[in-house]
């Protein structure tokens, strides 16, 4: 872990998740969006670059594999919103050459995508970005989705019924799935030795095939033989992320994650929920592993408590409902969102992931006046430390399971 | 009228083609190795670069083969990283049609044409083996006389999801409100007896509307395949006999899609040695086959055709005197020449052996012999001569260029042979289009049309 100076608390770890033209619906009608420029290249190495100015420790990008929906479980069909989304892995691995400190971790949705190719994309991301690679596993529960790849019946969960028994079970499969998921990409990282390569003109041999490693998973929801056709990553292991709302995926988080993405209302609920993934680290045997939490946030920030408002009300009448929202939303100025940041760091949480209301105003906002605050606090890096993600989140580079000790 | 050249680089391979002994050799895995590769093609002018797959290391006597090159990115993602580093060249992917959902794979196809500004191509492939099948949910159920059907229908449907957006229903009005033209854009509905999918594809149109699609079967089907609904095929016959016939057969097939000989380009895979005279190029390339078939590899070629482990064989004395073992359980698993090998090893043995016997070859320079594959061979002059007469005389469309050394096998044929064709006016100086469609001469995409607006003849010249 990166050490602190004396009577000072650790600096903490800060991200950005990048969904389309921001997180609010109307961001993409703001003076300075970009909406015609959502999919193309250069939209996306932008607002990379201009995180990495920002020297935060790394991006999310999120995805799916149907059109986005107002609603969480059924798709809608109205005009006014972004709709349509590039493939996230690939808009990471794009940006990646033009960057060199930032980390990347694009979503997958691992109900209907294969871990064997997953695995590989993710290590070659991190190939290309010489250590910058992470992954946020996601669950799809959406009907659609189902039907886009035919493969097997889904039974959608039904929003008024959540707390029935057999919407309880569907939901824990759904994330039953996501860590036998998990365990399989990490398996797969691990199916080459670091040194498996040995290029030995003597004996003819490129690898020494003893140090590749067939992973034999076997599981409710499939098989997977090995070895990966991509040798292990820089990183050796890529980070694993997922976002979580209740104790089912707070288990996920705890058995196969190295950060986890949560949305406290305020310090106090931040510290249960601390309490709770450590509880379940250990007794998943993971006590000893790092785990960061970092809590989520939309925000909305000005030079005023006030010009912040009312920026939030301009955009939540454009979009003719007030936003909503599984995370804490902020409002205000920067120095008031590092007041919260320090409160809620000091309750066990690791870091943040800031979900900006609008891009580029929000991020600019966190790069420009979020970051230089917490820098005065000591509480940000002044400059990239670590030429890895890994490095910079204080996670060691991990020993391969499967190299004799 | 004189055909202009198509020119494309086959990043070396896992396969013994590819030199790994050689003190020049880099990386097979590191970006900089492909970002190096990517740009000696661009700084050529060449048409795309070319990456192959294989979704299961390769095996021999159920163990790793281990003699070659092994493990290679994710196509993909090195695609889309490679997009960085380039300007104008292709990106063509191989990708399996069997390992893969048509909704994702579309997906991901749409997503690298548009990131690149409309350079991606999909080298459609097709497996049926449960050895791959064993690293995917869908396991290995696929029969072989389904695979090209399953092919065909993967990519119909992936086409139907590229279209289902037209292009036209972004407007992103911030004044009025409209992000959207007309509401839920891009529904489809597939069935058939592979995919019963519906809903709506969640990527815009992308700038090519569709990647260019090639194919590399060489079976009847195959052809057929490629004849119905490719845009580029990458064969196998460099020379200009098999060439000629090749190019001939597939052409002849077009009319029957209602397609023109314009519509398909016949691009043979071909490897290179470049030296100042053809003497010492001929000498270099003894040379460099030697170093691709070391005494290991030789006797794991003969093992994979006489399909039996040959403990303790000198590779340097005579071929085995028996007969390979036939059986449908072949020892070498995940390579596509043991196909060759094992439709008549018997036969295959026999011709191994007559060739030891007239030229008194031991056991490892037949496997030299058999399995050299250079295609062209010379100094510049008439390397460059030759492709042009080869194209000019129908053998082939242009060339895909597999360098034998990773990542630098590119440059001397950009540095001498490149000018040469240039100078020739048979190979373009500069991109003169923004797409690979562009860069291939291709006719835009004819489905850039509304459901039921009548279909652009395109069949009648």
């Amino acid at each position: 872990m990166t050490s602190a100076p004396a009577g000072r608390p650790a600096p903490l770890h800060l991200a950005v998740a990048l969904d389309g033209a921001g997180w609010h619906p109307a961001a993409w009608r703001e003076a300075d969006a970009q909406p015609q420029r959502l999919f193309t290249a250069g939209y996306w190495t932008g607002l990379a670059e201009h995180a990495e100015r920002g020297l935060l420790d790394f991006l999310t990008i999120e995805d799916g594999l149907d059109l986005q929906s107002d609603d969480r479980l059924v798709a809608d069909s109205r005009l006014d919103r972004v709709r349509g989304r590039l493939d996230a892995v690939l808009i990471a691995a794009r940006a990646a050459p033009v960057t060199r400190h930032i980390g990347f971790v694009p979503t997958a949705i691992t109900t209907h995508t294969e871990p064997f190719h997953v695995s590989k994309a993710i290590a070659t991301l991190d190939y290309v970005s010489a250590g910058r690679a992470g992954i946020r596993v996601q669950v799809g529960v959406r009907a659609g989705p189902a039907a886009h790849f035919g493969r097997r019946e889904i039974a959608p969960l039904q929003a008024d019924r959540l707390a029935d028994p057999d919407m309880q079970r569907l939901i824990a499969d759904h994330f039953d799935e996501a860590a036998d998921y998990v365990e399989v990409l990490r398996r797969l990282w691990d199916s080459w030795e670091d040194d498996a390569e040995i290029r030995d003109v003597a004996t003819g041999r490129f690898i020494d095939r003893n140090k590749l490693h067939y992973i034999d998973f076997e599981g409710r929801w499939f098989s997977v033989k090995g070895p990966s056709i991509t040798p292990r990553p820089p990183q050796g292991q890529p980070v694993v992320a997922a976002l979580g709302h209740a104790s089912v995926p707070f288990q996920l988080i705890a058995r196969s994650a190295d950060i986890g993405f949560v949305t406290p209302r305020d310090a106090a609920h931040a510290a249960e929920i601390v309490a709770e993934i450590r509880a379940e680290q250990a007794s998943a045997g993971r006590a000893g592993e790092v785990v960061h939490v970092f809590g989520d946030l939309a925000v909305f920030l000005d030079q005023s408590e006030s010009a912040a408002a009312a920026r939030k009300q301009r955009l939540d009448e454009r979009a003719g409902a007030e936003y909503r929202s599984d995370a804490l939303v902020y409002t205000g100025t920067a120095a008031g969102l590092a007041d919260l940041l320090a409160d809620w760091q000091a309750a066990g949480l690791a870091g943040f992931r800031l979900r900006p209301a609008a891009l580029p105003h929000d991020l600019t906002y966190v790069c420009e006046r979020l970051v230089p605050e917490l820098q005065r606090r000591g509480l940000f890096r002044t400059g990239y430390e670590a030429r890895t993600l890994r490095g910079l989140l204080g996670l060691g580079r991990p020993a391969n399971r499967y190299a004799a000790a | 009228m004189t055909k202009q050249i198509h020119l494309a680089a086959h990043f070396p391979g896992v396969n013994n083609t590819t030199v790994w002994s050689d003190p020049a050799a880099g990386s097979h895995i590191e970006f900089d190795s492909f970002r190096q590769f990517a740009q000696t093609a661009e700084r050529g002018k060449f048409d795309f670069l070319f990456l192959a797959e294989g979704l299961r290391l390769r095996e021999q006597n159920g163990l790793i083969y281990d003699l070659d090159v092994v493990g290679r990115p994710d196509t993909f993602t090195i695609l889309a990283a490679l997009a960085a580093v380039t300007e104008h060249v292709g990106l063509t992917g191989t990708i399996n049609s069997t390992f893969n959902e048509p909704y994702e794979v579309a997906r991901q196809f749409a997503t690298l044409d548009h990131l690149s500004g409309g350079r991606a191509a999909w080298n459609v492939v097709t497996s049926w083996d449960a050895f791959t099948g064993e690293n995917f949910r869908r396991g290995g159920y696929l029969a072989q006389g389904d695979r090209y059907e399953r092919a065909r229908t993967f990519l119909a449907t992936a086409n139907e999801l590229w279209d289902s957006w037209h292009g036209d229903e972004i407007l992103a009005d911030a004044g009025t409100g409209r992000f959207l033209a007309t509401a839920s854009p891009g529904a489809f509905r597939h069935r058939d007896a592979f995919f019963d999918i519906e809903g709506h594809f969640n990527v815009p149109r992308s700038p090519q509307g569709r990647p260019v699609i090639f194919q590399a079967g060489d079976s009847d089907e195959g052809r057929d395949f490629a004849a119905a609904s490719a845009d580029a095929i990458f064969s196998r016959y460099s020379t200009l006999a098999a060439g000629q016939a090749f190019y001939a057969d597939v052409k002849g097939r077009l009319p029957r899609f209602g397609r023109t000989r314009g519509d398909l380009l016949i691009l043979p895979a071909a490897t290179f040695v470049l030296g100042d005279t053809d003497a010492e190029a001929a000498e270099i390339a003894r040379e460099v086959r030697r170093a691709q078939v070391s005494p290991q590899t030789a006797l794991m070629f003969i093992e994979q055709l006489w399909n039996t482990e040959l403990p303790g064989f000198d590779v340097d004395g005579p071929l085995p005197g028996f007969d390979p073992v036939v059986s449908d359980n072949l020892i070498s698993k995940g390579r596509a020449s043991v196909r060759q090998f094992a439709k008549d090893p018997v036969a295959l043995a026999a011709e191994w052996r007559a060739r030891a016997e007239a030229g008194n070859l031991s056991a490892r320079e037949v496997v030299i012999e058999v399995t050299g594959r250079q295609s062209f061979i010379g100094s510049a002059e008439t390397i460059a001569t030759t492709i042009d007469e080869l194209v000019q005389a129908d053998a082939a469309d242009g060339y895909i260029l597999v360098p034998h050394i990773t990542p630098g096998g590119l440059t001397p044929f950009v540095d001498q042979v490149v000018p040469l064709l240039q100078e020739r006016g048979v190979f373009r100086a500069d991109y003169s289009g923004a797409t690979l469609r562009d860069h291939l001469g291709l006719d835009p995409l004819a489905s850039l049309r509304r459901p039921g607006e009548a279909a652009t003849a395109r069949a009648a010249s």
